[in-house]
């Protein structure tokens, strides 16, 4: 099974709405450690100018991950999820996610690489609020092994 | 929040360092929350039937610890704009002893008004994250 080439360029419709909840924020920031009081504290965020709670910045992977599911279950993908690594991350920001944002992720496959036997995807999910203005780009590049 | 003067910054300057200890409750906890349930983060079986030694933290979990001490140094998760790592060694996360992530924060470049803070973040004295940056806007 290898990588289907033609995957590059190939835009997945937008996602279903995902509204950011104020309890997930939460919940999100004390797995990361986050102790800041703007993504805890909806007085404090408010304090700062921000309508609610600041999500954390690799938040944003929870709206990404809907895209990537898009991706692994494309049927002429040629990817085998079993044998996927995440190789690296980005998030390119215009305005931080704050709770309320109704978020809708629309994935590129931007580019595909190989390098030793093994693929290297890259998609960018470009991450928009409910005007349609742009919020975050999140860019992973998943490195599919190849045959042993 | 007291706003930091990029004509204060010099390069190479560490402006935070941090340690965190994931324990297996660490990674159930941000299975929870990210929605990342793969059972390698959780289940020693589920890791070593594709050639683990054991269970692993999540990469996005480091990721995401790996900017704390930037976020508690700018004041506001709102100022960064850019962020990324490459994630290059897997954090092997003992039953009993978890695994101890040290991160330290230095600024690798400025500019008017942002600058690039390059994060080192090892586990038993090994990095685990590559070009780990984070691009903050600063007064």
């Amino acid at each position: 099974m290898t990588v289907n080439p033609q995957l590059v360029g190939r835009v997945f419709p937008p996602t279903e709405p995902y509204l950011v909840g104020r309890e997930k924020l939460r919940e999100f920031a004390r797995a990361v450690f986050a102790t800041s009081p703007l993504s805890l504290d909806v007085a404090a965020a408010r304090a700062a100018g921000y309508s609610d709670l600041v999500a954390l910045p690799t938040f944003a992977v929870v709206v990404q991950e809907l895209t990537l599911r898009q991706l692994l279950s494309e049927p002429d993908s040629g990817i085998d999820f079993s044998r996927v690594v995440h190789g690296d991350q980005r998030f390119t920001f215009t305005r931080p996610i704050v709770a309320g944002d109704e978020l809708t992720a629309t994935l590129t496959v931007a580019s595909i690489k190989s390098l030793g036997g093994h693929s290297m995807v890259t998609a960018e999910s470009s991450i928009v609020g409910a005007d349609g203005g742009h919020v975050v780009t999140a860019t992973s590049t998943l490195v599919v092994r190849g045959d042993e | 929040m007291t706003d930091i003067a990029a004509a204060s910054l010099e390069i190479g300057q560490v402006v935070a360092e941090a340690e965190f200890t994931l324990s297996r409750d660490s990674l159930v906890r941000y299975a929870g929350a990210s929605g990342d349930f793969n059972a390698i983060h959780y289940r020693d079986d589920a890791a070593q039937s594709v050639g683990l030694p054991g269970v692993l933290a999540h990469g996005m979990l480091t990721m995401g610890l790996a900017v704390q001490p930037v976020l508690d140094w700018v004041g506001d998760p709102g100022r960064v704009l850019d962020y990324q790592v490459r994630f290059t060694r897997p954090v092997p996360v003992d039953t009993a002893d978890g695994a101890r992530v040290i991160i330290v924060a230095k600024v690798g470049a400025l500019d008017v008004d942002t600058a690039r803070i390059d994060l080192t973040v090892t586990v038993d004295g090994a990095t685990v994250l590559g070009k780990a940056q984070v691009r903050v806007s600063v007064a």
